[in-house]
């Protein structure tokens, strides 16, 4: 080899130069378009059907989605103290339809709505010398299906979702069972599945028109999406009968009766100074 | 070679014992699989040649609609009847057994799919 030194540091300079800025060169020949235009024109691409109410609805400070269907629900906590066998009723019609298991260990425990000590449910509202339906009755919580929901930004693979109704959905078949949506939960409205959820089931008597999950997977309320599909409400809210002590329906349709309910009466949220913007709303 | 006899036999030998399967069959695929099918029904959502070598596709194509899409229609048609697209409440209305249908060919094919992890199976 006859290579003078000045030679071998001017080749090695060109190619040093090339590898940093011939690839970008290149792609930015390929594609036609400045980076700036190729990163927004990904981007786009990158949020399928699945995620269209999240994109044009949720910037990173959380505005609420004003067009598309959004799902959501009142209750009201009057009706539940005048009947007091209801929380239970509603809570019984959940766990059933969705085989929830019974785990008597605490840490087992899995849950879709449950009923709560006040201060537990809302934690921003001021406890002092509470009244005796406050302290005496409890509070039916479940997952807020938040318009801005941070358990969707966590998961890693997408498990967890907001779909086009507004709900935030469980793909159960894609959770690896991390547990960073739990985490994410501001509301603790999700439960893990640390044991066969079919040893807490009685294989007899479960609902065989919906599927139960398996060991490792982390599972919440889901709006019942299965029902709402096909044009049913609710289970619990078929629970409560005609009492209307739960209201469902679509929140950005002014008409819907959700609206009227919300417009005659004093709401609360669970937490709202966190943005997550819930889709449950409370009548205390 | 040093024991050179020793070892051309050794290896013989390893070559027949590990091809044992394939000269003792010699193109035999054993007995094929024989599936219960239904009493109820004629046709299936796909022709039978299309359902025994995709079904697996479909019913991923049916969870994605159905989960992440939201598209819960009955748009799945034999002739004139409308069904839902799902295992649970479609499928396993008409293959009434597991056993019998599902497991026959997966056991045979040695393939193990997670279905019944949470889906649940007809009683039997």
């Amino acid at each position: 080899m006859d290579k003078k030194r000045r030679d071998f540091l001017k080749i090695a300079g060109v190619s040093t130069l090339a590898g940093l800025g011939g690839t970008s060169v290149i792609g930015q020949m390929l594609s036609g378009s400045t980076p700036a235009e190729a990163g927004a024109a990904k981007e786009v691409s990158g949020h399928g059907n699945e995620h269209a109410p999240a994109a044009h609805g949720s910037n990173p400070h959380g505005s609420v989605a004003k067009s598309g269907k959004r799902l959501g629900m009142v209750i009201d906590l009057r009706k539940f103290r005048e009947n007091p066998h209801l929380g239970e009723k509603v809570v019984e019609a959940c766990h059933s339809t969705h085989n929830v298991p019974d785990f008597p260990n605490k840490k087992d425990e899995i849950k879709w709505t449950w009923l709560t000590e006040y201060e537990k449910a809302f934690t921003e509202h001021s406890h002092y010398y509470k009244d005796h339906s406050t302290l005496d009755h409890e509070v039916l919580v479940m997952c807020n299906h938040c318009d801005n929901p941070p358990c969707v930004r966590a998961c890693p693979t997408r498990a967890t979702f907001k779909n086009k109704e507004g709900i935030v959905a469980m793909d159960y078949h894609r959770c690896i069972g991390c547990r960073f949506c739990m985490a994410a939960c501001p509301y603790g409205m999700r439960s893990f599945n640390w044991r066969d959820p079919r040893a807490g089931l009685d294989m007899n008597t479960i609902n065989t028109r919906f599927p139960t999950r398996m060991r490792g997977v982390v599972e919440k309320c889901n709006f019942c999406a299965e029902r709402v599909g096909i044009g049913k409400q609710p289970a619990c809210v078929e629970a409560c009968g005609s009492s209307k002590a739960l209201v469902f329906g679509n929140l950005n349709d002014p008409n819907s009766e959700i609206r009227k309910v919300l417009k005659a009466n004093y709401t609360i949220q669970r937490k709202p100074s966190l943005g997550t913007h819930p889709s449950v709303f409370y009548i205390v | 070679m040093y024991d050179g006899g020793k070892i051309i036999t050794g290896l013989i030998l390893f070559v027949l014992l590990v091809t044992f399967p394939i000269w003792y069959n010699h193109g035999n695929a054993g007995a094929v699989p024989k599936v219960e099918l239904p009493k109820v029904a004629k046709e299936c959502v796909l022709p039978a040649s299309e359902m025994r070598t995709s079904h697996m596709q479909l019913l991923n194509e049916w969870r994605d609609k159905v989960l992440r899409t939201g598209d819960r229609s009955f748009d799945v048609k034999i002739g004139d009847k409308e069904y839902q697209k799902s295992l649970m409440n479609t499928c396993m209305q008409c293959h009434i057994s597991k056993k019998k249908f599902c497991d026959k060919c997966h056991s045979y094919a040695s393939v193990k799919p997670y279905c019944w992890d949470c889906h649940v199976a007809p009683v039997e």
